[in-house]
């Protein structure tokens, strides 16, 4: 599983980086970035689906991978 | 007519308070009340809102709504509920023609459509702001795309998570001095009021320090805002007054700081520049206004309803000392229940919006807290759920506006309630007909009698 992150549609609220600071980090103007390629750990994936339902924007999503 | 609010929000039933017990049966025909709530105002002129408003008593919240009415914000969740029922984009004449969207899909297609839709005025009142578009009276908030971006980019620096968490020490001290200020608590007897005495205290200190500016002036801060964002219905001339007042403040300020630059926010963007060249003297003075102003009603009235809420429940209160993995959600919970900004914009050009010709320089408001209790959007929409997983909640706005100085509020409305609750863990509201709500765009208490029945030290 990863994250993904529509930067154009991210307005700065700042909720993924709150709930979920192991897969989001913010720049200096507040705006998300994603840690990394986004790739969720196993136990992080709770936390992953926070960032997503918590985003007033929808700017994250979640890309399931197949095996 | 008859506005009911939902009884979900109070599942403890009996004895929880209800702002809206008294108002929700009166016609409101009959309530006008005068606006009784002019923080620190004495000996100020033109400051009596109530006695010189524009307009008299609403006769109708679908044809005639008017946010600055006293009856408004008291009862605001019943009028919205009763709004999505019967008329989800209310209109009325007064302010030169305004309208009322009370749905979540209705605010976002508003807040995202900045080309019908001008931030070149966003408090809804009497005049116009006689700056144009894209720059407006108060970059960034008032400002247009394309200018829009760059005002906002020089200013989120300063606003951004990793700048604001080193605030919490501060923002703690200033709420444990007000709570040593209250004195001696006798649990069970002492009725503390907690907008007057706590809340409203806390943002003021914090943007002071920010800006630059005097702390003892605080009183004067709270002046401004009562004078711009609650007397929206006094008649243009008083408001040109008021606006005057402020500017004079600020340019003294500014003077100040040009003689005697500093590590501030003030000589920030006095030193900042545009394409090269250094901001503009209305851009700098409209700034430090929006700066001075915005964070200080609104965060005051989140931390006041909050406490508000949490008076009536506690089974909440018990749940915020026993888990602190609560928080990050119940902070987050009592933003979208009782968000407390609405914000305005001005029709661009005459448009069709869902059945309703709007024209040209007519008020829109955006109420961002009834887009929160939308049950459309929301499950339990006029319930706070502590822990609610899913919440995305509007109370900082949409789209490119989004409030600058969220992270800031947040901080401040989480530690403001954990040093309330750590110092007193069982309070309850000492007389629900006592509390009074704030005029217009911004909601919140602005007097909350609350006796304490518990307190450690």
């Amino acid at each position: 599983m990863r994250v993904r992150l529509d930067a154009d549609a991210c307005e700065g609220h700042n909720r993924c980086y709150a709930l979920a600071p192991e897969l989001f980090d913010v720049d200096d103007y507040g705006q998300a970035v994603v840690i990394g390629d986004g790739t969720v750990a196993a136990e992080l994936g709770d936390k992953a689906r926070l960032a997503v339902a918590n985003c007033p924007e929808y700017a994250i999503s979640l890309e399931e991978e197949e095996l | 007519m008859t506005v009911h609010e939902a009884a979900a929000e109070a599942p403890g039933g009996a004895g929880v308070p209800n702002q809206d017990s008294a108002s929700e049966r009166r016609d409101p025909v009959t309530v006008h009340e005068a606006a009784a709530e002019a923080p620190g105002g004495a000996g100020v002129p033109n400051q009596d809102s109530d006695h010189d408003a524009v307009y008299g008593p609403v006769e109708s919240w679908e044809r005639d709504f008017d946010h600055a009415d006293p009856s408004y914000n008291r009862q605001a969740h019943a009028v919205w509920e009763q709004l999505r029922g019967s008329c989800p984009i209310a209109r009325t004449e007064r302010y030169g023609g305004a309208w009322l969207p009370v749905t979540h899909e209705l605010v976002r297609e508003i807040a995202y459509d900045t080309e019908h839709f001008s931030s070149r005025g966003v408090v809804a009142s009497t005049g116009r702001p006689d700056i144009a578009a894209p720059i407006g009276p108060a970059p960034p908030i008032t400002s247009d795309p394309p200018f829009h971006q760059i005002a906002r980019r020089l200013l989120l620096p300063p606003f951004a998570p990793k700048q604001i968490e080193p605030w919490e020490d501060e923002i703690r001290l200033v709420c444990r001095q007000r709570l040593d200020a209250m004195g001696e608590i006798e649990p069970g007897t002492t009725v503390i009021d907690a907008a007057l005495q706590y809340a409203q205290h806390i943002p003021v200190n914090v943007i002071s320090r920010m800006l630059g500016f005097p702390l003892e002036d605080d009183d004067l801060f709270r002046e401004f805002v009562h004078d711009q964002l609650e007397g929206v219905n006094r008649p243009v001339e008083a408001r040109q007054w008021a606006f005057d007042r402020l500017d004079d403040y600020v340019d003294n300020q500014v003077r100040e700081h040009i003689e005697h630059p500093r590590d501030d926010l003030t000589s920030y963007l006095l030193s900042a520049e545009i394409g090269g060249n250094p901001l503009s003297a209305d851009h700098v003075r409209g700034t430090i206004v929006l700066l001075l102003l915005a964070g200080i009603d609104t965060t005051w009235s989140a931390i006041g309803s909050s406490i508000w809420h949490l008076a009536g429940h506690p089974d909440h209160r018990r749940r915020l000392r026993e888990d602190p993995d609560v928080w990050t959600f119940a902070v987050e919970e009592l933003l979208r229940a009782y968000a407390p900004v609405t914000m305005a914009r001005l029709v661009a050009d005459d448009v069709e919006f869902h059945g309703c010709p709007m024209k040209t320089e007519e008020w829109v408001l955006l109420p961002f807290p009834a887009a929160n209790r939308d049950p459309e959007f929301f499950e339990q929409a006029d319930e706070v759920v502590l822990d609610r997983q899913e919440n995305r909640h509007a109370a900082f706005g949409l789209g490119i506006h989004r409030c600058l100085g969220s992270n800031l509020a947040r901080l401040e409305l989480r530690v403001a309630l954990e040093e309330f609750l750590t110092r007193f863990e069982e309070f309850e509201l000492s007389d629900p007909e006592a509390v009074t709500w704030s005029v217009g765009q911004i909601r919140g208490p602005r007097s909350l009698p609350v006796r304490i029945l518990a307190a450690t030290r």
